[in-house]
This record gives structure tokens, sequence and C-alpha cells, in this order.
């Protein structure tokens, strides 16, 4: 099942305004300038503590953002691209990663605990547990009545607590969207060694409306359009992930580049122009984020 | 407080804090038989949650993080093993990480007798964890004060219950006698007992103050702490739960360290608590207190 190509509706960029494609594509963007920064920051040795990398998996936060803005966030630990994509500040980030009291937590939680509460988004995080940020989700729907997303990875999924977490989401019918986004690995074990079942299946035994599709970004919007009026909801999403489970090595490519195919179409689609200016431009803003002088000045290095 | 109980007292706090302050009350089987001892009211609020110890606290978390001060209920401390994981590691950490807060109300229940996974009394692993506050209220008057205490502090709160309380009216006020022996710090149901102890050893010639403890931590060692043991020079700290690396020893370390006077620790014994006689391991009882204080006179 798990291939770039799975679930995907067919046609389905021709069926988006152009304005959506290139906002998701936008959103893409800063999440791989973003980190691109951080990995030469992080290799300069301008800080050393745990970075969790978005790269590879951003297509999902980039468009699920632009139907869900308004969702209260419970993110998991490779959360930059959720961060960025709901319009998170990076310069926050870049401060909380480098241990800044200007960070989104004053620079003491770091990379995988992030929380942000401005600009009219709310995303909380977990801290360091997977998946224990469901169960916090749903009892914030609860509480409060309002919709919920809750990000998690295949890992997590298989923590007794999500699934205990989703069920009573069924119970009492409340406005959850649990989306596991599926790299195939906790750590470097994939899911064959871990596990002979389904998340998905699992969700649709619980009751709740359930998908498996692959990243690509214009069907995750569609479904997100379609699943976010019957919540609670589950979507499985295949995406692969390009650094390590944490820091900024890579084991090789990864089994795809959405970033690359997603280009590529866009440019099939006669918007080459338009990416490209909204590549520069992104480029040139993340450069100056982590521009090294900078943070040499920032760090008083 | 008159004639109304602990378990009345926690009864009208819950129904108030329901029905006029937007709160919730989440916990497992807490409407069937007895309603918890009697302490859960029939109003709205109440959250019946699924037999799901890990999720269930996480969920209660959540909606503290979105200001509804959720009472959480745990019929028995011992499941507080399970239900731990989100307290501990999120809802006591967010305010030092984040400034934000996820203010839970534990009703974490201790009981006697039930054997070896209903009987035990975990506060002490709670005191181990930075951010929470800790408390063992026995009486109306207190279960009132830590009430208004969590109401005007944004931490979360494990309160230690006694089923031995449930039915107790009086306040228990500390005791402090003229040329006394010694004086006994106890804790929980023990202070119960420790009255008793101290009527046992007073026949005897042996006379003892008594302070209670209500607050575990944040734990003050104020005048009233100090002074009475810097008169009698030794003291005895009394915990139901287990005294190795529990309440007991770390309370009579902290007095000792701030009187050099001599302070003994008398909690559970390194034992299971089984369920019959004579393997029960009883939290200290007058008879134990009685023998301690004797040990130490």
């Amino acid at each position: 099942m798990r291939s770039p190509t799975y679930g995907i509706i067919p046609n389905i960029a021709k069926s988006i305004k152009s304005d959506i494609l290139l906002q998701i594509f936008n959103n893409m963007c800063r999440v791989r300038y973003f980190e691109l920064g951080l990995i030469e920051a992080f290799k300069e040795k301008i800080f050393d503590k745990f970075v969790y990398l978005s790269s590879g998996q951003e297509s999902i936060a980039a468009s699920m953002s632009l139907v869900i803005p308004d969702f209260m966030i419970f993110a998991q630990h490779r959360c930059h691209s959720t961060y960025l994509s709901f319009g998170g500040d990076p310069v926050a980030l870049r401060d909380e990663l480098i241990g800044l009291p200007s960070g989104t937590s004053g620079g003491r939680a770091g990379s995988n605990c992030l929380q942000y509460h401005k600009n009219n988004m709310t995303m909380f995080g977990h801290h360091g547990l997977i998946g224990e940020n469901v169960p916090f989700g749903v009892g914030a729907a609860l509480g409060s009545g309002k919709p919920v997303v809750c990000f998690f990875g295949d890992g997590a999924a298989e923590e007794d607590y999500v699934f205990a977490a989703m069920g009573f989401a069924v119970t009492h019918k409340l406005p959850v969207f649990f989306v596991c986004e599926d790299n195939n690995l906790s750590v470097l074990t994939t899911i064959d060694k871990r596990r002979s079942w389904s998340m998905t299946e699992v969700a649709k035994g619980l009751g709740m409306p359930a998908v498996d599709i692959t990243d690509d970004p214009w069907t995750v919007y569609r479904k997100t359009q379609e699943l976010k009026d019957t919540l609670p909801a589950f979507i499985n999403i295949y995406t692969c992930r390009a650094y390590w489970h944490n820091s900024v090595g890579t084991d090789g490519p990864p089994e795809w580049d959405r970033f690359k195919i997603v280009k590529d179409e866009l440019i099939k689609l006669g918007m080459g122009k338009q990416i490209e200016e909204i590549e520069n431009k992104i480029k040139t803003s993340m450069e100056q984020i982590w521009d090294k002088k900078l943070l040499q000045k920032l760090l008083k290095k | 407080m008159g004639q109304k109980t602990v378990a009345e007292t926690i009864k009208e706090i819950t129904r108030k804090h329901l029905t006029e302050d937007n709160g919730l009350l989440l916990g497992e089987s807490i409407t069937a038989v007895g309603w918890v001892n009697n302490t859960v009211p029939d109003c709205k609020g109440i959250i019946e949650l699924p037999m799901t110890d890990v999720a269930g606290a996480g969920i209660a978390v959540g909606a503290a993080m979105v200001g509804r001060r959720p009472i959480f209920v745990i019929r028995f401390q011992d499941f507080l093993v399970l239900n731990g994981s989100p307290l501990i590691f999120f809802a006591a950490k967010i305010k030092e990480l984040h400034g934000n807060c996820a203010p839970v109300f534990v009703r974490a229940i201790a009981a006697e007798n039930f054997g070896p996974c209903h009987s035990g009394v975990l506060h002490s692993i709670f005191m181990h964890f930075p951010g929470f506050r800790v408390c063992s209220p026995m009486t109306p008057g207190e279960y009132e004060k830590i009430w208004q205490d969590y109401m005007e502090h944004d931490d979360p709160m494990i309160v230690s219950e006694h089923r031995a309380s449930y039915k107790n009216t009086e306040e228990l006020n500390d005791v402090l006698e003229k040329n006394a022996d010694i004086t006994l710090y106890p804790v929980s149901a023990t202070r119960f007992e420790a009255v008793k102890a101290a009527q046992m050893l007073k026949k005897e010639g042996i006379i003892c103050n008594i302070i209670n403890i209500l607050w575990l931590k944040p734990f003050e060692l104020t005048k009233r702490l100090i002074d009475p043991l810097t008169e009698t020079k030794k003291g005895l700290v009394i915990d139901p739960g287990h005294e190795i690396a529990g309440a007991s020893r770390s309370i009579a370390y902290e007095l000792m360290y701030a009187t050099n006077c001599k302070v003994g620790a008398l909690g559970l014994e390194d034992k299971t608590k089984c369920l019959y006689e004579p393997l029960q391991n009883k939290y200290p009882d007058a008879e134990k207190i009685y023998k301690a204080v004797k040990n130490m006179i």
C-alpha cells in the first residue's frame, strides 16, 4: 500500500485554485528552507541540542493548514512543519532551537516540545512521550467544544493511550481530526517489524471515518475538506522523513521526494515562474534568519 | 463546620464547582456503587471515563489546558502508577517549560485492607517530581482549605485522600504538651492513629506533641513544626506509605537537618501489602506508633 501515489485523486491539482496550489507550495518552502538553514547552523556548531526535522513530510501540514487554520493544534515531536505552516513565526522558532529567551517557550523546551499561542494560533505539543498529545487534544476538545487536530507518527499510533483516546472521541462525538504522519519508521524500525495491523482499520473499527493516502498535498487538501465536517475522523498519510530520527544526518535519499514531485507538477501546470519567485523569496528570508554572523551576535559567541 | 463529614464536604465542593464554576469531574466508575463513597454528587459536568488509565489522565489534563479545572478521581492510589504519566510528564512540567498551565485536581484515594494493588499510598512519588502541590487533608476544614488553595493557584494538585477520613467530622488540631518527650508528625490516616497512640503512651508517662502534616509539597519548615521539636529533642514522622524513599524519611530528614534533633521515620515495611494477616503490612496504627516511640525514648 505504501507508495508515493497511493490514493491520489486523479488530476486533483487541476481542480484546486492556483492561489491555493501556490500557498501550499509556499508553506512547503518555509519548512524546507527554514530547516536547510537550521542544518547549516547545526553543522557549524552554533547549537547542539536535539532537533527533529520535518523536511520530507512538509506537504501534510502545508496543505491541511489551509483547510483547518482555526483548529487547536496538538502536534507531535516532528512539528516544525506544523508550526510554520499554521502560521508560527520562524524567528521565534529559531530562537527556541538555539535557547534564547525570545523563543516560543523562552528557549526552555526545544524542537520537539513546541507550543505557540499567538497570531490566532493555538498549538500545544508533547514533552517527548510520543502520542501523549492525542489524549490531551481529545480532552481539550471535550473541555472547550472547539475543533482540534492531533498530529502523530505511525509509532505513536501504537501507544495504547492513543487508541483509547480515539475511542473516547468517538463515544463523545468530539470534533477531533486525528492525523497520522506515517513515515514507516520508529527510530529506524519499520512498521512491518512492529505490528501486523493497520491504524486506519482500527479507526474504522472504532466507528470513525478513516482513509489511507499518500502525502500528495492536493489530495491531502481535498480529503481534509471532506473529513473536517465528519469529525472525529482519522487520516493516515504515507510520507518520508528526509533526516534521522533526531539530528541532521541522513541514511541516503528517502523513498520519495515530495518536494521535488510537487515542484515538477506545478511546472507542468505552467506555474514555473511563480514558484521560482516564491522559492527564491523564502530562501532569501530564511538565509537571513539563519545568517551565521547574526546567530553569533545573538549568542554572543 | 458542624457535623459535616469529609465525604459530604467533598461532595458539596464538587457540586458547586460543577454547577456554578463550569468545572468537570472525570473518573472511572464514579457514578456506580456508592458514587465513590458518596463523595460524588449527581449533577451535570460528570464524565465517566472508559477503563483507560493513561488516556483518562491525559484527557483530564487536556481539559485542564483549556481552563475547565477538572477534578480527576482515582479510586485507588495504586492506579496513579498508570495515570501518572500525563500528570508527571506534562501537567507538572507545562508551567516551567511554557509558562502556561494544566491545573488538575487529582483526588487520589487511599484505602487499607484491599490487597496488593488497592491499598497503596503513593503521594511520596509525587513529592519527588517538580511541579505538583501535594497535600493530604483529613478533616472537613482542611479539605475546604486545600480546595481554596487549588483555585488560587494554577498547579496540578495531588490530593492524597484516605477512606479512613471520609466519616470524620472533627478538626484535628495540633497537640502541644508541657514537658513533652517526643513530637509526632503524622500524615494522612496515621493522624487518627497518632492520637490513640499518644493516649496509650500517656498512660505510661510518655508525653507526645502531635503536629499534623497537611501539606507535603510545598513543605515549609515553619515555627509550628520546628519549635516543639527543639523542646522535645526527639521526633517521629509517621506516614501510611512505604518508608524507604518515602514521605516519612524525607520529612524526617528535613526536620533533623534543620534542628539537629533526632527524628525517626515510620512508614510501611519494604514488603508487599498482602490481603490477609499476618502479611497485610498495614499502615502504622496506634500499636506500631506506640512501639516506635517506646524504642526511641
